[in-house]
């Protein structure tokens, strides 16, 4: 397990350094660099946006740039950025904490949501409830989740009931942690539904294929056989080998759960890490860009990771190592 | 005897054949799949259903709701001809129908020139009204702009965008794929480690910074053209991930030893014995990812990074709709939405069909 572990670390490293290179590339394509738009303030004379340049060695070769960043972002120190003067980390640091509490609570919304309307929807195949619950889940899925937040923050507007946009209140410096603790769950509501409405669809469609191929194995036939309540067999014995092949939907998800978050985030107002990045690409802030690329992808990687691990803690079929 | 008849007549049919029985008794899949042929109908068609030019401008009726349509001519009898109700703008300065002003509607009138198929010369339009009363179906814009032309227009980028994208990707996934599996080893070890590295960071995000560095003086067409470049360039990946599996294990038949026995070329053994195996695969996939190439269209222009003005798009003509204050009193500029939703369903309901239809592990 833990050779597995470290292999897996290993081989994320090298694919960290390619996305940090294609963030660099993206940003070489388009012309013009952070200092570009400060020439055009007339305070700014050419000779300091020059010096800036040269300080901020944005007037070497590309090569010599990437390498510099490369080489320091290997010791874990990916520079300032340009337009806050703090350190990318530190940035990055609280976006990264709030896409992870808006991901993180989709997903618990999702899937103790879509586990039991999945296995009504299987035990109940071909009934109303079942076809019911079908085209909820193509709705859900199909239902564009910007269109969704617009549509939300409507009716947040009109009914009063909830924040429009934002990650908190204006007085939440006053507020004693548990107020500002509610406070937060009250602007998280309307984000985390929206989010979690998109996995929902596919996590309920995936439980109920799966509980339907487990209902046909041989070891329900004989739970059924040996007289067990209807009710234990599906739950003791069915739901928990069915839940098993969803471990792997979550890995996959979570590309598709990050992504999404990005959009709600900039289209709610939620200070995450998706709305960081477009922020700094627009400014052209190089190495908040690329240290942004960098913890996303690291993000998604390390979710992966855990749910390899997981499914090799729930099935003892699955070696690591060959 | 009829069962043993059924039989015989379906050992008899094509697995194409087969496919389209199956799909045929799926309610859904049929659903989506006219509801998608309507669509793109109307994309192509879009010009002559379209009453106003998408950039004309009437300043002075700037949030016109929908026209309010009667069956009563002026002198307040029943006619088939329907009459477009003329409007006033009340105390709050909201245009609201004017019951004492009406003009008819006529068909086939003369309108604006455009050419249908890009070639044919036309100025035939479905509906046309009077210039006092105009047709807006589904009310106007800020700029007094008709939102059902728009929307029509807007139809061409949107459902276009999915299929040029789709093609794109799969070209490229299939060559990636198909290469990486067939010749394995070093190959195969450069292209799949680029496809994870593409992988490994999430999707809108390199969509959002590919989509924010694109120049704001680009042409409206280029720009058209980079979005659908940057949506393929992002999907691409996976997708050759999956056919180098499917080519993978398809190098090991014999009929590719055979092929490579009589001296065929490496090109034309992955292009007519492996892909073919990849085809099943390939067309459900397709099918099930063109909606997300409209979504992502349809959010990057909503964040005003896609499609942009004065070139509709689903998407942009929603970012319209950000100010919530215009979207609580206008809601008829969120037509879009609606259109962008039935259409991905659509896509949805086909794709799951045809996927049931064409594996035959599915069959139950």
């Amino acid at each position: 397990m833990a050779r597995f572990f470290l292999q897996r670390l290993s081989h994320i490293v090298p694919l960290l350094i390619g996305i940090s290179f294609i963030a660099f590339a993206v940003m070489q394509l388009a012309p013009g660099d952070f200092l570009t738009a400060l020439t055009q303030d007339p305070r700014m004379s050419p000779e300091l946006i020059a010096a800036m340049r040269s300080e901020y060695g944005l007037d070497r070769p590309w090569y010599v740039q990437y390498f510099l960043w490369l080489g320091n972002a290997l010791r874990l120190n990916f520079g300032y950025s340009l337009a806050y003067h703090v350190p990318v980390v530190t940035l990055i640091g609280q976006r990264l904490w709030n896409t992870f509490i808006l991901s993180f609570c989709a997903m618990l919304f999702s899937w103790s949501l879509a586990i039991p309307l999945g296995i009504m929807a299987a035990v109940r195949r071909n009934t109303l409830p079942d076809r019911a619950v079908s085209i909820f889940a193509f709705a859900g899925i199909s239902f564009p989740g910007f269109f969704l937040a617009l549509l939300l923050m409507v009716f947040a507007q009109q009914t009063g009931r909830f924040p429009v946009g934002g990650m908190q209140s204006a007085t939440a410096e006053l507020l004693s942690p548990w107020e500002r603790f509610l406070d937060l769950l009250h602007h998280l509501a309307l984000p985390v539904l929206v989010l979690g409405t998109a996995g929902l669809a596919g996590i309920m469609r995936q439980m109920r294929g799966s509980l339907l191929d487990t209902l046909r194995e041989n070891y329900i036939t004989a739970a059924r056989a040996r007289g067990l309540p209807e009710r234990a067999v599906i739950l003791k014995h069915a739901s928990r080998n069915a839940i098993n092949p969803l471990i792997t939907v979550f890995g996959y998800s979570l590309a598709g759960l990050l992504s999404g978050a990005a959009l709600v985030e900039n289209v709610m107002g939620w200070p995450g890490l998706g709305r960081l990045i477009l922020e700094a690409v627009q400014s052209k802030d190089l190495y908040l860009v690329m240290g942004s690329f960098v913890m996303s992808a690291v993000l998604l990687l390390v979710g992966n990771l855990i749910a390899d691990l997981l499914l090799a803690a729930t099935d003892p079929r699955i070696k690591f190592g060959h | 005897m009829a069962a043993a008849e059924g039989e015989d007549t379906r050992a008899s049919l094509t697995p194409g054949q087969l496919a389209w029985r199956q799909l045929r008794k799926n309610q859904f899949a049929m659903a989506g799949g006219t509801i998608l042929c309507l669509l793109y109908l109307m994309a192509i068609f879009a010009d002559f259903l379209a009453p106003y030019r998408v950039d004309l401008q009437r300043r002075e009726l700037f949030y016109h709701p929908p026209t309010a349509i009667a069956w009563h001519d002026p002198a307040g009898h029943f006619s088939l001809r329907p009459y477009a109700l003329g409007t006033r703008r009340n105390a709050d300065r909201d245009l609201v129908p004017d019951p004492t002003v009406r003009g008819p509607i006529r068909f086939l009138v003369s309108g604006y020139s455009y050419r249908l198929f890009g070639i044919i010369p036309l100025n035939v339009h479905l509906f046309g009204s009077d210039e006092r009363t105009p047709v807006f179906l589904l009310g106007t814009d800020s700029l007094g702009r008709d939102v059902f032309s728009r929307l029509l227009r807007g139809s061409q980028i949107s459902l276009s965008v999915g299929l040029i994208a789709i093609a794109i990707t799969f070209s490229l996934g299939l060559s990636v794929g198909g290469i990486s599996g067939y010749y394995g080893g070093l190959v195969d070890n450069l292209l799949m480690r680029l496809c994870e590295i593409l992988m490994s960071v999430p999707s809108f995000y390199l969509l959002l910074a590919l989509a924010a560095v694109l120049p704001p003086s680009l042409s409206p067409q280029l720009t058209y053209l980079l979005i659908i470049a940057i949506l393929s360039f992002v999907g691409w990946a996976g997708l050759a991930r999956v056919i180098r599996g499917i080519a993978l294990s398809a190098r090991e038949r014999e009929y590719v030893e055979a092929a490579r026995a009589l001296g065929i070329g490496d090109m034309k053994i992955i292009r007519r014995h492996i892909l073919p195996n990849t085809f099943t695969y390939a067309i459900v996939a397709a099918t099930l990812s063109v909606p997300g190439y409209i979504l992502g269209e349809a959010g990057l222009s909503f964040l005003g990074l896609g499609i942009r003005e004065p070139m509709p798009s689903w998407g942009n003509m929603l970012a319209a709709a950000q100010n919530l204050e215009v979207l609580t009193k206008y809601t008829w500029i969120l037509a879009p939405g609606y259109f962008i939703f039935v259409t991905v369903m659509a896509f949805n309901f086909l794709g799951d069909g045809l996927r049931d239809a064409l594996d035959p592990k599915l069959r139950r």
